[in-house]
């Protein structure tokens, strides 16, 4: 196991410069509080952690932590990223974005290190709006929203993270919430467990251009009947009295909500949460249920197992190498015709 | 038989047909076979964007061209002595390279009225609407002997179809007494699993070898004698294999792994192909879901430890415009490699030019300065790629590498150098246990700053596109430290001129006219103004690899000439890039944007006017 750490070695002596009531505050609470855990855990020495981010609120996060890190360009966070997984892959490796950095002028590169299944993980901030250039709309903002580039309404529809990471063929999907710091960490915990593209979108609140865009669900009152925290193993069980669970609907091939204790709906009739399926149907369902029907699925929702791109990369070059004919520069120079001058 | 046979010291052939028909291969194995035998060659792959453009038609027509010597070749010569056209289309689009005392060997089964048709022209006779008539044109029935040649094989149609081009190429070999064994042996390699295609292939050749022999259309054979080159061994190499070779070569040398992340473009595309075939020596490749993703894995790797390359084109480098100025700042070694072609936007994919000179050393935002090379041959290439490479790491920047279409696909003989006869590379790691690291603290000789490898215990650091504290390399807003930055990043760049080679002068050291040039019109400038010389006009050359910075004593050389002729193939750039350094020069130009590379005799024609 790792050397011991505490949350204030992942402290860097950068003054924080988000704004007052941010959640970009939580979500850096919570990677401080992970990466004791994830060091521990993998055995890892605090110098092998390197973030990169891209461009946004979110993306000043490397300066604020004591580890590596690379402040990139807009949206090219996930490629370089992937160049220093390939170039030095015992790097545990982290990419900070945001809403309209990955999915908007970075989506190319999400889905494709997604696809790739290269060993980073990506940390997605989620609070559907462009805060850095000052309150325009993101690829997650709801059809109509009003913001200073839609003034009537915006007339897209919303990408939602999950979906899109799940038909990228994502093997690593969690979701939480900036305020839930104890979980957000949890997941990136998971996160860093996983051999691959790992993707955590943590929703986000943006105090100054789209305040309370989560509210339905951060808001404590109703917090606990309008999410689901979903655990590889466990019962899809949710509810203030934990009274409510998640049953497949046959009929319409559908996730329903229903009530524990009533109707002669028992426990053992609650769906158990299988993260690990390799397919992705029950996850996909889980990622698009929404309010009010629905519970929004928080926690660890895929975590499937496959090669990545990384150690594919290692073994081919090692398999070539164990075989080949030619091994330095001169070799190479001769090989194949040559003749001689004498 | 009993032809007679003459010796030339020089021979220009282009092979011409359907881009179907393995035009490229064709000339490349009678261009391979005559190196093989010692003699000089410089090749110039001719081929259209489309990979199968309709049959028959002049958009489709692909050509290949070789010069043989017996001494060094330096350019594959303006006009061929002989040219093989495959169909009417492929002689229309040729014949316009033909010298007037050329042989043209047509395949006459496809001179028929469809394909006279297919090709565009206006009447039965094509050689006489070319006026052509004065050629000496042989017409070989080359798809029907073909077709006699394996009639017994069992082949299919089609598969016999695609065996015409080895019967030309047996006909090049009786005519230019070459032997068929090299060509042979490469179908021995190249069809290891099919060999009823060794069968045919080779028979085929032999068909057209012995044909030539007996038909009185050809009653002479030439003999190109072997010329006493430097003693070594020898290899052909083109351009963008010289290019990849260097780039492994300065990873061994530095020790750092090779990354290349790239994405596919013509003519780049060999380079990515070639690295990625080498695993054997450790080379990583990643092939990039676009352009911009290629540099940014690149800089990610490099911010990781590894020597990192991304390589592409004009279209390609405009995409990564923003990333290098992400790599100027975090100043990290890379090395961009832009195998220039015809432009702007998709322009001419498959044809040379020298017009990306002004994107490379300003297309970007900001004060970005970064260091320009460009190669001029196919083997020099290598040289310049190691350089290129060796300049990123020992400096800690960004060094763009300048080839083009030309350089890239034309390949040349090229003695085979000892990795010991090259420097070593030492980049500015810093290693475990250093005290008080600064990320941007500099070295005083090269001003540049330090590597840190992540992984690397108790340095851990942040460095971003934000500009940079002068020391510390965290974000600053700072007006005087961005003035500062912004002169340090420039006089780092500057400062290169101190370790790179003097300029040097091919003819007098003073004189009457200097022709200037730069990168891949090496073969044709020198070889123009050596007839000049030879002429006894006073001409000189001094032709640039290192344009930013240029050598130290390039103020020196133009002194001392009265006129300054500019030649290159675009509108004028580095002229421009002259006047703006060195104002107190008069700068006379010639100027091509064809898409082709210089003819020597155009150039010799136009010196000598301009001169005047």
């Amino acid at each position: 196991m790792g050397t011991k750490y505490t949350p204030n070695d992942f402290k860097s002596d950068q003054e924080v410069k988000w704004c007052p009531g941010c959640g970009d505050y939580a979500i850096l609470a919570a990677v401080q509080r992970a990466l004791p855990e994830v060091a521990e855990q993998r055995g890892y020495e605090k110098e092998r952690f390197t973030f990169v981010s891209g461009i946004g609120c979110s993306s000043r996060f490397p300066y604020y932590v004591n580890a590596y890190g690379f402040h990139g360009i807009h949206g090219r966070a996930a490629a370089i990223a992937t160049g220093v997984k390939v170039a030095n892959p015992n790097l545990s490796v982290w990419q900070i974005t945001g809403d309209g950095d990955a999915l908007a002028i970075g989506g190319n590169h999400f889905i494709h290190a997604i696809r790739r299944n290269i060993d980073i993980n990506i940390i997605l901030f989620d609070n559907q709006i462009y805060g850095l250039t000052k309150g325009q709309y993101s690829p997650t903002s709801k059809l109509g929203k009003i913001t200073k580039t839609s003034p009537f309404g915006t007339v897209e529809h919303p990408f939602v993270p999950g979906e899109l990471v799940l038909g990228a063929r994502g093997t690593f999907f969690a979701r939480s919430l900036d305020v839930d710091v104890k979980l957000t960490a949890e997941c990136l915990v998971a996160s860093a467990k996983h051999d691959g593209a790992a993707v955590t979108t943590v929703l986000q609140n943006c105090v100054i251009f789209n305040d309370k865009v989560h509210w339905d669900i951060t808001d404590k009152e109703n917090r606990d009947d309008r999410t689901i925290v979903l655990r590889h193993g466990e019962p899809m069980v949710f509810g203030k009295n934990h009274d409510k669970g998640l049953i497949l609907d046959k009929e319409e091939l559908k996730l329903k909500v229903v009530e524990i204790g009533k109707g002669g709906i028992t426990i053992d009739k609650i769906l158990v949460h299988n993260a690990e399926n390799p397919d992705p149907g029950i996850h996909m369902m889980l990622v698009t249920m929404k309010l009010p029907d629905m519970p929004i699925a928080l926690g660890v929702i895929r975590a499937a197992k496959d090669s990545t791109y990384d150690d594919n990369v290692r073994d081919q070059v090692l398999a070539v190498r164990e075989k080949a004919t030619i091994k330095s520069m001169d070799e190479l120079l001769h090989s194949g015709s040559t003749w001689v001058v004498e | 038989m009993g032809k007679q046979t003459i010796e030339t010291n020089d021979v220009v052939i282009r092979f011409s047909g359907d881009s179907g028909d393995g035009m490229q291969l064709t000339g490349t194995l009678f261009a391979d076979t005559a190196a093989l035998l010692g003699k000089g060659i410089s090749t110039f792959p001719d081929y259209p964007a489309e990979i199968r453009a309709p049959q028959g038609t002049v958009a489709g027509v692909s050509g290949f061209q070789v010069h043989v010597g017996s001494g060094e070749v330096k350019t594959p010569g303006d006009f061929c002595d002989v040219l093989i056209a495959m169909n009417p289309a492929a002689l229309k689009a040729n014949a316009r390279w033909t010298k007037p005392t050329a042989s043209i060997i047509v395949d006459s089964d496809l001179f028929d009225e469809k394909n006279i048709q297919r090709a565009g022209f206006k009447t039965e006779n094509p050689f006489t609407e070319l006026k052509l008539d004065d050629r000496h044109i042989i017409y070989a029935p080359i798809s029907e002997l073909t077709k006699e040649a394996l009639k017994d094989s069992g082949l299919d149609r089609k598969v016999i179809d695609r065996c015409k081009n080895m019967f030309a190429l047996g006909i090049c070999f009786y005519m230019f007494n070459e032997p068929l064994t090299f060509a042979e042996e490469y179908f021995d390699r190249k069809f290891k699993k099919k060999p009823e295609l060794i069968v045919a292939n080779k028979a085929v050749l032999k068909a057209g070898y012995n044909y030539a022999g007996n038909v009185h259309a050809i009653p002479n054979t030439y003999k190109i004698p072997t010329a006493q080159k430097e003693k070594g061994v020898y290899r052909n190499i083109n351009g963008n294999q010289a290019t990849a070779w260097g780039l492994i070569a300065a990873s061994e040398k530095s020790g750092l792994p090779l990354f290349c992340g790239s994405y596919p473009i013509t003519p780049a595309t060999n380079i990515l192909e070639e690295l990625a075939a080498r695993k054997d020596l450790g080379v990583k490749t990643l092939q990039a879901e676009d352009e911009i993703a290629g540099i940014c894995t690149a800089i990610g790797a490099s911010f990781a430890g590894n020597l990192a390359v991304t390589s592409t084109s004009g279209p390609g480098l405009s995409l990564k415009s923003e990333a290098i100025g992400l790599a100027v700042m975090t100043e990290l070694p890379l090395v961009i490699v832009d195998v220039q072609r015809g432009g702007p936007s998709t322009g001419l994919p498959t044809k040379t030019e020298q017009a990306d000179l002004m994107q490379a050393l300003w297309g970007r935002n900001g004060e970005c300065p970064l260091v320009v090379i460009a190669a001029s041959t196919p083997s020099d290439c290598f040289n310049y790629a190691f350089q290129a490479a060796k300049i990123a790491m020992e400096h800690m920047t960004p060094v763009m590498l300048l080839t083009d279409g030309f350089i890239a696909n034309g390949s040349q003989p090229w003695r085979i150098p000892a990795m010991k006869d090259f420097p070593e590379i030492h980049p500015p790691i810093v290693p475990e246990g250093t005290e008080g690291y600064l990320p941007y603290a500099r070295d005083e000789k090269r001003l540049a700053r330090r590597w840190v490898i992540p992984g690397t215990k108790g340095l851990e650091h942040r460095i971003g596109g934000l500009e940079k504290d002068f020391l510390k390399g965290s974000a600053s807003t700072d007006p005087e430290n961005h003035q500062r930055m912004v002169e340090i990043r420039a006089a780092k760049v500057a400062r290169v001129q101190d370790f790179i080679p003097k300029q040097e002068i091919f003819g007098d050291e003073s004189g009457d006219v200097l022709v200037v040039g730069w990168g891949g019109t090496y073969g044709h400038l020198y070889s123009a103004v050596n007839q000049l010389r030879k002429e006894g006009q006073n001409v000189s050359l001094a032709h640039f690899n290192y344009i930013n910075p240029l050598p130290s004593n390039t103020g020196e050389i133009f002194k001392r000439f009265k006129k300054i002729i500019v030649c290159e193939l675009n509108m004028g750039q580095f002229a421009n890039y002259l006047r703006m350094i060195f104002s107190h020069f008069d700068y006379l130009q010639y100027n091509k944007v064809q898409g082709l590379p210089f003819s020597v005799s155009e150039l010799m024609n136009k010196i000598k006017e301009i001169s005047k």
